[in-house]
């Protein structure tokens, strides 16, 4: 039964490498340190949606068909376009993405990834106004002060507090962990006596949810040790474990920090409360950021998908670079799929440019809004797609999503997700991670190797296989067709 | 099985002595040979043609993460310069920070064909390498940043060298590096926590240890390794007026280890070391007093860090440095600490004709290299993109090799600033000789690369063809005919392929990448002592850190035997 030690697990931007898994008769039977997300792709990834075979709609049904049929008619697909778009890429390796550059230079269409529906106003907000960051080490080496800002790492990033934040030793800085786990054991008793007064098994006034901003300021902002700071629109299960919780309005974010900006610069607000937060606790904060030896803002869709999008971002930044005046301050964005940095970065070195790239004149260009594939969807200026490592047909807009389907539709995944039921011609792949080695980038854009612990299914290849097949076809076609267009000139 | 001779050029090999004799240059299977079958051969008539090594860059930020995010934040920089895919060549984009594909052909098309990445954070050495895969038709390597390196901090305190060297050339192996490189040192752990480091002599927090004992203590490590280039610095105090006292100090502090009368010590981009006065209303040069120490000395080699008037990008691992230039310019800021080993910051920067400073500082690096008397000393560089794109080498060339083609460019600067500049009473011309020192031989040799830099039997059969006849032109006079010639090489030869024609990219070929194996004793307890402190140190394993040998496409590996 053999064991595999510091295997990288491929779900979410922790990129947690630190994963013990134990493999017998070529299944994991086992899994070592992963959280429950990752236990579950690692033992659960066979399921019943896995794809074996290539396959093309026939008849309005899904078929299978050989390999070089399918490739043949991808490439013809592709070669054929005007406007293709080329999407996903956020959960393969690195080296498929530079395929994916290679084939989207090609055929000249869009290649774009899902920080387009996701972290793509944090990309623009750091276009804007740049980025004081740092690697996810530095942050538990240093960090006195970590605030969460419209993320949810206990339910989309579940080892994040213990492996780089609140939870963790660092050289300069204690974990948490002990007293965190003595303020629930604390609490505990009260917890359960609620619970059964709510539900009746205990007599006595039924408690009403606590209102957010009664008590005053909790001291748990100025103690000693770290401190964790929890910004949401409701109070997350990230935000129980918080020493404070800042409940803001949906929508609000923008003045609440701009608010806080003006705190931190030493003016003094006229009105009693912004975007939901009485100005005193705003106060608070403002004093916790600027004593601290060394904070850090992690952000997430809170930020990104509500009320002003980029600018949200911008002014998170900003916040942060005022902060470097007086002490030292980062920010991070909580990237989502375990290699959508690796997709910025792979499209960045190759283009310039990191996502929504155009190469349709034969050189990149990069417009957000014109050159992004969900603003070309929502347009129908396409004329087909290819979609890989991701889930368009779930996860974009419903009209987008009805533009796509009414071109040809190239599919590559493990899985018969939504996407590839829509799909006209289909490949299966192997797990990058599981079944196939490679490299992704971690939120903080370190480069982290991902491995092979078992092998794939048998004939299904590699997602950089398959788009190099694809790839070497579309050359072909297309010298073919140079071919014929001299003969009929001559 | 390709023969290749180049007939009846003039050659310019400095390492071989050759200034300017009309010779053939015979090529085989990628090497320089003394003799080819002419009948044979492929034929290159170089007839007037000037021909030169193969171009070295010692110093440009060409690949790696630092460098990559200063491609994303500026896609204002890429618009205005777009590259078309063609037959033979991929697409891309520049200006300041070219994409990979670019980087190569635009280096080619001057005549390059090696270049050094200075600066990689080891944590992200894999991102490095993977760039450097992507950028053809040069030769390269890339120094990790260990100056301040927890490791080297702390055996540098202990007293224990020979601890720290077999630690260094851990991280040299593993991360595939070249050299040992250094940024503000003790400044950069210092910006860990948002301080900086004043002067040599300061402590650095939780360390108890000086930027004196670091650049003193990597010297000598430099030295048991038996490295072939030297410690790489970028100086204390960079970029503030008044800090060529530091420069100095830096200077004087590596007198104390025992050199042979060779250098132990290379400074990278002196410009921004050399500012006199003691503020930015009376800042000016300092290069006398630096190229007076220079001279005078044997231990130190130095490149010169050219700015050019253009809209560029800084970036350096400098971190606290880039905060400063925030600070002034409030413009858009990277930062990017790296846990355990260095920091970093990119900011866009304009430098301006009708700015003192600027052109203060555009007058400091010529200065430097028109007063250091040995070209072997003063090697040509912009800190790309630092001080300006690579791709304005050839404005650099023409200001070196003529008074008029300074004179040309100064007048039209701020005043203030051309009453500071030293150039209208310098009026030294660099021979096409010694420019072939300052762009290949001296920089091949500072770096210790036996096969780069001249065009002895042996050496790899990199060249460069020049449309200047030296014998017919005056170059001095004729500077426009002579940055024209090394915008557009008339052929560039790599591996004994010529891959540019007439300034085209008509051949892809991939370079190498070229990194140290440094064989120690005692390897095993070094590697059991990273394993124990690594959990502690970073947030990645032990076993998923080292550059794997799958990540470098083409590999060239120089065995060194260290002694220690």
């Amino acid at each position: 039964m053999p064991v595999f030690n510091s295997v990288t697990c491929p779900i979410c931007g922790c990129l947690c490498d630190d994963i013990e898994v134990t493999v017998e008769n070529n299944e994991v039977v086992k899994i070592k340190n992963g959280c429950a997300v990752c236990e579950a792709k690692f033992i659960g990834y066979k399921g019943e949606h896995r794809i074996h075979t290539p396959l093309m709609r026939k008849d309005g049904k899904l078929v299978p068909v050989s390999m070089d049929e399918a490739v043949h008619a991808a490439a013809e697909v592709l070669a054929n376009a005007n406007y293709p778009i080329l999407y996903g890429w956020s959960s393969t390796s690195s080296e498929a993405q530079r395929v994916g550059v290679e084939l989207t230079e090609e055929v000249g269409g869009i290649m774009d990834n899902t920080a387009v529906v996701c972290h793509g106003p944090s990309i623009l907000g750091v276009q804007e106004v740049g980025i004081p960051t740092a690697t996810l080490g530095q942050i538990r080496h240093r960090a006195d002060l970590v605030i969460y800002w419209g993320c949810d790492p206990w339910s989309a990033h579940p080892r994040h507090l213990e492996r780089y934040t609140s939870f963790t030793e660092g050289r300069f800085e204690k974990s948490e962990w002990t007293s965190y786990m003595q303020k629930l054991k604390a609490g505990a008793g009260k917890k359960k006596l609620d619970s059964a007064l709510r539900s009746g098994l205990a007599k006595g006034p039924v408690p009403k949810p606590q209102a957010c901003y009664v008590g005053g300021v909790p001291p748990s902002l100025s103690k000693g040790g770290r401190k964790l700071i929890v910004v949401d629109v409701r109070k997350t299960m990230t935000a129980e474990m918080a020493d404070f919780f800042l409940q803001v309005e949906p929508n609000k974010d923008y003045e609440v920090m701009q608010a806080i900006r003006a705190l931190v610069k030493d003016q003094e607000l006229d009105v009693d409360s912004v975007g939901g937060v009485p100005v005193e606790y705003l106060e608070a904060v403002a004093d916790a950021l600027v004593n601290c030896e060394f904070g850090v803002i992690f952000f997430g869709m809170g930020l990104t998908q509500s009320a002003g999008k980029f600018r949200n971002i911008e002014v998170a930044i900003q916040l942060v670079r005022d902060l470097n005046a007086r002490t030292k301050f980062m920010i991070m964005p909580m990237r989502g799929h375990f290699n959508v940095t690796g997709a910025d970065v792979v499209q960045a070195w190759q283009s310039g440019y990191p996502y929504g790239v155009d190469f349709s004149r034969g050189y990149p260009t990069y417009n957000p809004g014109e050159t992004t594939c969900t603003d070309v969807l929502l347009r129908d200026e396409l004329d087909a797609s290819l979609v890989i490592a991701a889930d368009p047909g779930a996860n974009f807009p419903k009209r987008a999503v009805q533009n796509m389907v009414k071109h040809p539709l190239i599919v590559i995944d493990p899985h018969m997700n939504a996407t590839a039921m829509l799909g006209d011609i289909v490949f299966p792949v192997a797990f990058v991670g599981i079944e196939v080695d490679g490299t992704a980038y971690r939120m903080d854009h370190v480069p982290i190797p991902l491995h092979k612990v078992v092998e794939p299914p048998e004939g299904v290849l590699s997602d950089e296989e398959i788009l190099k097949k694809i790839l070497e076809e579309v050359r072909i076609i297309k010298a073919q067709k140079a071919e014929q267009e001299k003969k009929e000139a001559a | 099985m390709t023969e290749l001779i180049i007939k009846n050029g003039f050659v310019f090999d400095p390492l071989n002595g050759i200034n300017g004799e009309k010779m053939d240059i015979c090529v085989k299977d990628g090497k320089i040979v003394k003799t080819v079958n002419e009948h044979r051969a492929k034929k290159i008539d170089a007839t007037g043609l000037t021909i030169m090594p193969g171009g070295v860059d010692i110093h440009t930020h060409i690949a790696g993460g630092e460098v990559n995010t200063g491609r994303m934040v500026r896609p204002e920089d890429h618009v205005k310069d777009a590259v078309a895919k063609t037959a033979i060549t991929r697409s891309g984009t520049g200006y300041s920070i070219p994409s990979t594909f670019v980087t190569g052909y635009r280096y080619s098309r001057m005549g390059y064909t090696t270049v050094m990445n200075p600066s990689m954070a080891p944590l992200e050495a894999k991102h490095t390498h993977e760039e450097l895969n992507d950028i053809p038709l040069l030769d390269k390597a890339t120094f990790p940043l260990i100056g301040d390196w927890w490791f080297v901090l702390e055996y540098l305190q202990k007293g224990d060298f020979e601890g720290c060297a077999r630690h260094v050339a851990w991280m040299l192996d593993t991360t595939k590096g070249y050299a040992i490189k250094i940024v503000n040192p003790g400044g950069l752990e210092s910006w860990g926590f948002g301080r900086n480091v004043h002067s040599i002599d300061d402590q650095i927090p939780n360390f108890c240890i000086t930027p004196r004992d670091i650049m003193v203590g990597l010297a000598k490590v430099n030295k048991m390794l038996n490295l072939p280039h030297t410690i790489h610095l970028h100086t204390n105090n960079l970029g503030l007026p008044g800090n060529y006292q530091t420069t100095l100090d830096t200077m004087q502090a590596l007198e104390a280890v025992p050199n042979d009368g060779k250098p132990n010590m290379h400074i990278t981009h002196l410009q921004f070391s050399s500012f006199g006065g003691d503020g930015w209303g009376n800042m000016k040069s300092a290069a006398p007093e630096i190229s007076k120490y220079i001279n005078n000395h044997s231990h130190i080699t130095a490149d010169m860090g050219q700015v050019i008037f253009t809209d560029t990008t800084t970036m350096t691992a400098d971190g606290p440095f880039e905060y400063t230039l925030y600070s002034l310019s409030g413009h858009k800021w990277v930062n990017s600490d790296v846990e355990t080993e260095t920091s970093g910051g990119i900011i866009p920067f304009h430098y301006k004709k009708n700015n003192a400073v600027n052109t203060i500082q555009w007058s400091i690096a010529l200065e430097l290299a028109l007063m250091i008397e040995d070209p072997y000393k003063i090697l040509m560089t912009t800190d790309h993109p630092n001080g300006g794109p690579f791709a304005s080498y050839p404005k650099i060339i023409a200001w070196l090799i003529s008074n008029k083609a300074r004179m040309a460019t100064l007048k039209r600067c701020n005043k203030k600033g051309q009453k500071k500049s030293l150039l209208p009473t310098l009026n030294r011309e660099l021979s096409l000789y010694e420019l072939a020192i300052v762009t290949r031989a001296g920089q091949a040799k500072a770096l210790g690369l036996k096969n780069k830099g001249h065009l002895g039997v042996g050496a790899d059969a990199d060249v460069a063809i020049y449309n200047v006849n030296p014998e017919t032109t005056d170059i001095a006079n004729k500077y426009k005919t002579v940055r024209k010639a090394f915008r557009d090489a008339a052929y560039t030869i790599k591996d004994g392929k010529i891959v540019v024609k007439d300034g085209k990219v008509v051949m892809n070929v991939d370079g190498k990448t070229m990194w140290l194996d440094v064989e120690t004793q005692q390897k095993c307890e070094v590697d059991q002592d990273m394993r124990q402190k690594f959990k502690q140190y970073w947030t990645i394993e032990y076993d998923n850190y080292p550059v794997y040998d799958h990540y470098v496409k083409v590999p060239e590996v120089i065995p060194i035997k260290a002694s220690v």
